[in-house]
């Protein structure tokens, strides 16, 4: 492929239309999903990417990061050794995983199953006829279909990971879906497509980090389709702690039947910038769905959680807590939807969005959105932006600790209680370290 | 032990410490009375380097050594301990982490290394025996979910693990019932000796029938305007504070 140098390179948008004939090259067009993606292309031909003009981009800018350029295929495959990543893993545990190295899938890294439930590659579920129901059935069907970049993603689709949990079953081991990117292309653009499927009363956990290894321009443009089916669980972790040169944009749709629960997190520790579309689907009654994020930012870090719950159910209950603690000239966007369909009796939805800012040179914008159409429900939503509390801070310092490990723990204590709900002991003790580390600090617990 | 003289301190352009005299000295027990907005936590947070007030005129030396113009911390590494009438809530860090992280804090402005896991534990154990806490109370998060009496024994608890030179208690004895009152008072009593000094704020005489006092002062109106011994209590508990209103 055209790299461009740089200077004269075509438009990045006229690249991927351009490109995509190259694409078609590359991969089985007559796999099932072939006309979703010509579809989809169109749709992004038309919308182009977003701009601060649209209002669900107002505070989150993309245009210096699509004006440069990007390699879309990587021209040669890269092997990294497992003792240079394995701290990337939840190495203390058994895990499935489904790994992958600038958009390729590393199958020495990876351990994938088809025994008794399926984790594997997209581009296996796309080319095989046993899939082709699950596919035909699934692919694209929750997908916002007048969002730009959930349609390029589309157009693009190929690789990723497949999970099918069925009927009833408990998937024993968490499965961790983890895309490395190596420096090897000075600049790249990865577009990764996952589908979940988590049958009647089946039950999964799934951690997905994407994590550059060395500085490079690197942009992840990822969409994630989950379908919980009646009584179904799913328990969804994003770790977002990649160096300061890579962005990340996450589109992520849930859809719930009756009685299922699904809850996803997400800690945005790090990268250069980050956009969260995260949006819950609550179609069938008594479901539950728990959105929960810490957001620690220093330099010139940006952040931008943009959910949207969905409550087309009566009786299902939402809860969102956005904690977010930002330094340094860096910038915090949370803008929480709650939609309440008419049908929606009895809906409980709760949003909380609390926001510290610990020095003068951070900034955070945070809108809550509540659009209810149904009569008896309970809403609640509440947002804060402030500073350490210095009453709190004078405790701790009267008890001879210093201000500054005094702010770290009281910032620690602030975040603390979506930490709460993680059910991953290991990932738990992980979150903790990580964040007592970015608070550059040694709390000395025993984690 | 701690000598102040003349002390004068605002908060917000308001001036609240109006010539502060006290001298306490090792093994006393002093305790400062008053009505309500008459001072007494303002003189302990200044005491103890809240950075919202202001000392405007006046010393505060302990041991000699000036205070005026170091930190809490600062203050708390040298030995000045303050019972918080409302503790904070830490949540995710337990009690014995958040006690850890304060002893090894001290210890290290003071030039020394961690202590031993075994020696804090041991010295856990002790002290949380004479307050009568029990082993998962010490895992809870830091005042979290806490009734009263356990935020005020879980004060005196950090008091006994620091082992301050001087302790100043703030309205220890606010929202404690008589049980809590006489656990946390048994505590104090066991951590008084000649080498420390304690200050017992309160607006009741309750408490000072289980931690008796040598001297006892009324503050008013930011002024320290009466001065006795522990009969000044009784006599306050008869008479109400009305009559120091009035001589004032």
């Amino acid at each position: 492929m055209d790299q461009g140098n740089g200077l004269n390179f075509m438009d990045f948008k006229e690249k991927l239309l351009a490109s995509h004939l190259a694409f078609e090259e590359r991969i089985d067009h007559s796999d099932p999903v072939h006309q979703t993606r010509l579809d989809a292309l169109e749709i992004f031909e038309k919308k182009g990417f977003p701009s601060i003009r649209d209002e669900a981009w107002k505070f989150t800018s993309l245009s210096t990061m699509v004006r440069q350029d990007y390699a879309l295929f990587p021209e040669t495959e890269t092997t990294i050794q497992l003792k240079k990543v394995k701290k990337y893993f939840l190495y203390e545990i058994d895990t499935y995983k489904v790994v992958f190295i600038d958009g390729v899938y590393s199958p020495f890294l990876s351990d994938t199953t088809h025994d008794g439930l399926d984790v594997c590659l997209m581009s296996a579920a796309l080319s095989k006829a046993k899939y082709r129901r699950l596919i035909n059935t699934y692919f694209d069907k929750i997908t916002n279909k007048d969002d730009s970049l959930t349609a390029l993603n589309t157009s693009y689709t190929q690789e990723g990971a497949y999970v099918y949990i069925p009927k009833s079953v408990v998937a024993e081991k968490p499965i961790e879906i983890i895309h490395f990117s190596t420096g090897e292309e000075k600049a790249l653009w990865l577009q990764p497509r996952n589908l979940i499927v988590v049958d009647q009363n089946a039950q999964v956990q799934i951690l997905e980090r994407h994590q550059s290894l060395k500085e490079h321009h690197v942009v992840t443009n990822s969409v994630t389709e989950i379908y919980t089916h009646q009584d179904a669980f799913v328990d969804y972790y994003k770790i977002q702690n990649d160096l300061s040169s890579a962005s990340l944009i996450d589109n992520t749709y849930i859809s719930q039947e009756k009685n299922s629960n699904a809850r996803v997190h997400t800690f945005s520790l790090g990268g250069k910038l980050i956009r969260n579309n995260l949006n819950f689907y609550l179609m069938g009654e008594h479901s539950h769905s728990t959105l929960k994020g810490i957001t620690l930012l220093k330099d010139k870090q940006h952040v931008d959680h943009y959910t949207l719950v969905d409550h087309l159910s009566p009786n299902c209950e939402s809860h969102q807590d956005y904690k977010g603690v930002f330094s340094e000239g860096s910038k915090g966007v949370f803008n929480g939807k709650i939609h309440v369909d008419q049908s929606a009796q009895k809906t409980n939805a709760f949003q909380q969005n609390n926001n510290i800012l610990l020095d003068d040179k951070a900034t955070v914008n945070t809108k809550p959105q509540l659009e209810i159409f149904a009569d008896d429900v309970k809403c609640s939503h509440g947002c804060t932006v402030g500073q350490l509390d210095e009453n709190a801070l004078f405790y701790l310092m009267s008890r001879g600790i210093p201000k500054k490990e005094a702010k770290a723990l009281m910032t620690y204590a602030f975040a603390n209680n979506v930490l709460e709900s993680v059910e991953l002991p290991i990932l738990k003790k992980r979150i903790n370290k990580l964040i007592a580390q970015k608070l550059g600090v040694n709390l000395g617990f025993d984690l | 032990m701690l000598t102040i003289e003349n002390l004068h301190a605002q908060v917000e352009g308001k001036q609240i410490l109006k010539g502060i005299d006290l001298d306490v000295k090792s093994g006393e027990i002093h305790a400062i009375m008053g009505p309500n907005g008459s001072g007494k936590s303002t003189l302990s947070s200044v005491i103890a380097g809240h950075q919202d007030y202001e000392v405007n005129q006046g010393t505060m030396l302990l041991e000699g050594e000036d205070l005026t113009d170091l930190s809490p911390e600062e203050r708390a590494h040298k030995g000045i301990f303050l019972s918080f009438q409302y503790p904070v809530e830490i949540p995710g860090v337990s009690v014995t982490n958040f006690i850890k992280t304060a002893i090894n804090a001290s210890r290290k402005a003071k030039g020394l290394e961690d202590m031993p896991a075994n020696v804090m534990l041991k010295k856990i154990r002790e002290k949380s025996s004479l307050l009568e806490i029990d082993s998962r109370f010490l895992s809870r998060s830091l005042n979290e979910g806490f009734s009263g009496g356990e935020k005020k024994r879980n004060e005196i608890f950090q008091m006994a693990m620091m082992e301050p030179k001087l302790s100043i208690l703030d309205e220890t004895d606010s929202g404690l019932d008589i049980d809590a009152l006489k656990i946390v008072a048994n505590g104090v009593n066991k951590l008084r000796s000649k080498d420390n000094a304690i200050i017992v704020i309160t607006h009741y005489q309750r408490l000072l029938e289980y931690i008796v006092p040598d001297f006892v002062h009324v503050l008013f109106d930011g002024k320290i305007v009466k001065s006795g011994t522990k009969d000044l209590a009784i006599e306050l508990e008869e008479k109400g504070y009305d009559w120091i209103k009035e001589m004032a």
